[in-house]
């Protein structure tokens, strides 16, 4: 019986730890690449629940869901960018605005519930090619379904990032100097990657929700520290390793973060602590890897020397 | 000279005034209706102490500073308040930190095939073309520092000679109308430096570039260039070219500083 205990949680873990992977590669798109510490992500991950929620229950296809919660995020995203961009606002508190804001946006699309339920409504859990495993292997499908849309996520973003535009995405972060000598706006190069990076924030609240057929707008406490915890985590531990790409490596790091967080709920840990165990955890990893914000310029440029 | 004189000028600096910390105490009026014109295909070295006004007019110039009256005006466009990324489709700059002419992060071939496309769409086309890795790797045995056989390896891993080599092959790469030089030899060892100004002579003359470099390097502004213009106090006390130029010595400029450093009243 352990065993099955054991297993079941296992597959808990990676369930979630996949679809918690799609908003850390967000994460790492906005602090990794572009080295934007980006707090509308506490906002945009349950605004992608809330769209979810809301569209769902109203009998909409859970794919199109995916797609204008995507939309929905990416739109938020890019407010944070122009706050910047345009508005000179600093990085910080930009994405505090948008955070701020976005409380009132997810209470407004779900015209004032802060839970939205659609139970037994069609998710992608559910429906189209999930619906070829039987319904008897519910978790495993779930498995199967987190991991195929990470790796879809993970596989796109991989290639987008080898486009030109990804590449100036890539030089924007890293020298905003040679961008302009380039003859391009950085600024620009910003908004598109926040836009990305949030719009992934909300696919991932939208997958997550699809769960657990009921949208939270709470759900987006803690976010940027499991997020930034897994690209931590993951760029430092797993990129070690040859031939593994950063991207799979920050999808390891969330798997990994997850897993500790359930170990320790499943050692006895009372649930109402979980938030705090995030916190000394991501605190932890940051005094381990010495990435603390203010070093992170100099960390990343020199972590290919290292 | 005299056909020079009758054309259009490439670059042109009309009657710009700048001050600094306008209505503080330490108020300073910089450039005071302050002219330079630089034909086309000039190669112009600039010299100056600090404060003298020469990262100014290269700042004037990139697009990092407004002035606040007068015209800048590069190939009969004039060019005052565009924005700097604008303008930076036709001037190609090098830096003195070495860091700032290429992205770290990427890859030597990365960083080609993104300057390759300089002024261009960057779209979702694949960032790294196959096809031109022959062309980019003849371009960098040019530099004789052997990166054509490093094409995958990041740029952060070059050494400081390298990466200026590189950065001054980059913005030479698409065509351009300018050549800025922001004291890129200053922060290299001395046969980096002189490896860097050689591939500088080579490059302006080959594409026959317009130049304008700034250098605390008397020697090299004296070997360098065909013409020389020394700043003191956001003027040109000294403008000197082609034959007049040559005849200059280190010692003549060492004694025009002394001078400028007289009238402000430091002993010699």
């Amino acid at each position: 019986m352990a065993l099955d205990v054991f297993l079941g949680l296992l597959t808990g873990v990676l369930q979630e730890g996949f679809v918690y992977g799609i908003m850390a590669l967000g994460i790492y798109v906005t602090y990794q690449v572009l080295n934007f510490p980006d707090l509308s992500v506490e906002g945009t991950f349950p605004l992608g629940s809330c769209v979810a929620g809301v569209m769902i229950a109203s009998g909409l296809n859970p794919w199109l869901a995916c797609m204008a919660a995507f939309a929905c995020g990416a739109a938020a995203g890019g407010v944070t960018g122009l706050l910047h961009v345009k508005l000179h606002i600093t990085d910080l508190l930009s994405g505090i605005l948008v955070m701020t804001a976005l409380w009132s946006v997810n209470l407004a699309v779900t015209s004032g519930s802060a839970v939205t339920p659609f139970y037994n409504q069609p998710t992608i859990y559910t429906s189209g090619p999930a619906a070829l495993i039987s319904d008897s292997h519910n978790s495993l499908r779930a498995l199967v379904v987190a991991f195929i849309s990470c790796l879809f996520v993970k596989l796109l973003l991989d290639e987008y990032l080898k486009t030109k535009s990804g590449l100036l995405l890539r030089a924007a972060g890293n020298n905003p100097r040679y961008v302009v000598s380039l003859g391009k706006d950085p600024g620009n190069m910003k908004i598109l990657g926040l836009m990305l990076g949030n719009g992934l924030a909300a696919l991932s609240g939208c997958i997550l929700c699809q769960r657990e057929e009921s949208a939270d707008i709470y759900s987006g406490t803690g976010m940027i520290v499991l997020g930034l915890a897994a690209v931590i985590v993951g760029v430092n531990i797993f990129s070690g390793i040859r031939f593994l790409r950063s991207t799979t490596a920050v999808i390891l790091g969330a798997v990994l973060y997850r897993g500790v967080l359930v170990a320790a709920l499943q050692m006895g840990l009372p649930t109402n602590y979980m938030k705090l165990l995030m916190a000394v955890l991501l605190t932890v990893v940051l005094v381990a890897y010495k990435t603390v914000p203010t070093g992170r310029r100099k960390k990343h440029v020199s972590r290919t020397e290292v | 000279m005299l056909v020079e004189r009758k054309s259009e000028p490439l670059l042109e600096f009309r009657q710009i005034d700048k001050t600094f910390h306008s209505g503080t105490v330490s108020e300073l009026k910089l450039f005071d209706h302050f002219d330079l014109s630089v034909p086309q295909g000039r190669f112009v070295c600039i010299i100056g102490s600090n404060g003298s006004g020469k990262t100014t007019l290269l700042n004037l110039l990139c697009g990092g500073e407004t002035p606040d009256a007068g015209n800048i005006f590069l190939g009969g466009r004039e060019i005052t308040r565009e924005p700097e990324h604008v303008r930076s489709r036709r001037i190609g700059r090098v830096f003195q930190d070495p860091s700032l002419g290429t992205c770290p992060q990427l890859t030597i071939l990365e960083n080609l095939s993104l300057a390759d496309r300089k002024g261009k769409r960057y779209g979702l086309s694949r960032g790294v073309s196959r096809k031109k890795i022959d062309e980019y790797r003849s371009r960098l045995e040019l530099l004789k520092l052997g990166l054509e056989d490093q094409l995958d390896l990041p740029v952060a891993n070059l050494s400081g000679g390298q990466r200026q080599a590189l950065a001054l092959l980059i913005c030479t790469m698409t065509p351009i109308d300018l050549l800025i030089l922001d004291e890129h030899t200053a922060a290299l060892d001395p046969s980096s430096s002189e490896n860097v100004m050689e591939l500088t002579r080579r490059f302006v003359r080959e594409k026959r570039l317009t130049a304008l470099m700034v250098t605390h390097n008397l020697r090299f502004a004296l070997a360098y260039g065909d013409r020389l213009v020394m700043m003191h106090r956001g003027k040109a006390v000294l403008d000197v070219c082609d034959g007049e130029k040559n005849a200059l010595k280190i010692h003549d400029l060492t004694e025009r500083f002394n001078e400028i450093s007289v009238e402000d009243g430091n002993d010699v």
